[in-house]
């Protein structure tokens, strides 16, 4: 079943790949961004309590979001370092933690600026602002692990223990605010998705959402990309696959 | 799957398995004390199975619906007073000097910091508005909910003075006026 997975172990192929997707990534997520901002900051109407304030959601949300959807991805990389122990998979880890702890830090940030003039307060220790500032430092633990250790193996392995026994703080993060009492309002995408017949945001306040969504994450997954194929490219660069592609003559050193 | 990964697998399952338990049991018994705040009814009735109730004089949070109707102005300082309620019937009233936030409306959901100076009255030195999760433009708000929305830096007197008449009354509740 995951057969067609196997080539990809080997750092070339994966290489090819990424290469390959990239522009499919990186030009819609660039078009969409583009959308996003415009259609959320401009056209979208204002809200009938938070007035143009509550604008920063189209920035917010979908950093949130993804900080959570990167850090699950990262997770999975760990868990296919530790049992399958494939290098590409400890490369794809160390290249997605700065993203996602760049999307976790947007998110801290842009709450702390929405909270300022709506709830009267940059921060408040409630379950949600915590739990979140937590996988913060948990991205920030993955990327210290990773290059706290001579051996650089056994700090990937280190590192994909703490990212994949990091991963209990997702659901805790989500659900923090249907379990207790907190100052954060519960989910608006949550609630359009699962109650289709009475969502809790105005659709021309919800389209651009979703699409600022599906922009952040291409453009995200364009950074991860690139970082993993820089990566690759760095440690391959003494292979003949990787002169070629850079356009680098193969020397024969036949001599020696 | 191979003899070694397959001992892998288990090794980090098991790993990951028993701290989600641990988690799951560190946050099970700390679950009250996440919350962020009390609701007036667990001022007054108090908290969980075994009812505990914040004493006077401790410093804590209350989270309810300002009662509508219940925000008097005295003087003519900063000084406002209104009364939180959840499910009701409990309410208590919360006196606090200072400039509300812009969220602040009767009807809307408030988090208040201060010191229990009654069993129902709370002297807040921070006032927080919460909003909920629901985002619409302003007509929409209006024709739907009837809400029409007016920061408390933009009131005119008249809106919280109306409130002031029975000011004697602190007993609370702004529902029968």
């Amino acid at each position: 079943m995951w057969q067609w997975l196997h080539p990809y172990a080997k750092p070339e192929a994966t290489f090819h790949l990424v290469q390959k997707l990239l522009p499919w990534f990186l030009i819609p997520g660039l078009i969409l961004s583009a959308v996003a901002l415009v259609w959320g900051l401009a056209i979208a109407p204002q809200d009938y309590q938070q007035g143009e304030s509550y604008r920063i959601i189209f920035v917010h949300v979908p950093a949130a979001m993804w900080s959570m959807g990167f850090y699950v991805a990262m997770a999975i990389a760990g868990l296919l370092a530790l049992v399958w122990q494939i290098r590409t998979a400890e490369l794809a880890l160390l290249a997605i933690a700065p993203v996602g702890a760049v999307l976790t830090f947007i998110s801290l940030f842009t709450g702390a600026l929405w909270g300022q003039p709506m709830w009267g307060t940059w921060w408040v220790w409630d379950a949600r602002l915590t739990a979140q500032l937590i996988l913060l430092f948990l991205y920030l633990g993955v990327m210290a692990l990773y290059i706290a250790f001579e051996d650089e193996r056994a700090g990937a392995k280190a590192a994909s223990i703490l990212a994949l026994v990091g991963v209990i703080n997702i659901p805790i993060i989500h659900y923090s605010v249907y379990w207790w009492n907190t100052l954060h309002q519960q989910s608006t995408v949550t609630r359009a998705i699962t109650r289709l017949e009475a969502p809790s945001i105005a659709p021309e306040m919800l389209y651009p959402l979703l699409v600022s969504i599906v922009a952040m994450m291409l453009v995200s997954a364009v950074l991860v990309m690139k970082r993993l194929n820089n990566e690759i490219l760095r440690r391959e660069i003494h292979r003949p696959w990787a002169l070629t592609y850079l356009g680098i003559p193969v020397v024969q050193r036949n001599e020696e | 799957m191979n003899p070694r990964r397959k001992k892998r697998f288990i090794m980090t399952s098991g790993i990951l398995g028993g701290v989600a338990i641990a988690t799951a049991l560190v946050l099970y018994a700390l679950s009250q004390n996440i919350d962020l705040f009390y609701t007036p009814t667990e001022i007054i009735d108090g908290k969980g199975s075994e009812q505990v109730r914040p004493e006077v004089g401790q410093r804590i949070r209350v989270g309810g619906l300002v009662v509508p109707g219940s925000v008097r102005r005295e003087g003519s300082g900063l000084t406002v007073s209104f009364n939180l309620i959840d499910t009701g019937p409990a309410e208590i009233i919360v006196d606090f000097e200072g400039i509300l936030p812009d969220l602040f409306r009767e009807g809307q959901g408030i988090v208040a910091q201060g010191v229990l100076i009654e069993p129902n009255r709370l002297l807040a030195s921070e006032v927080l508005a919460r909003h909920d999760e629901e985002y619409m433009p302003p007509a929409l708000a209006e024709a739907l909910k009837g809400i029409e929305h007016v920061p408390p830096s933009q009131w005119s007197d008249d809106d919280y003075r109306n409130n002031d008449k029975d000011d004697d009354n602190e007993s609370g509740g702004g529902y029968d006026r």
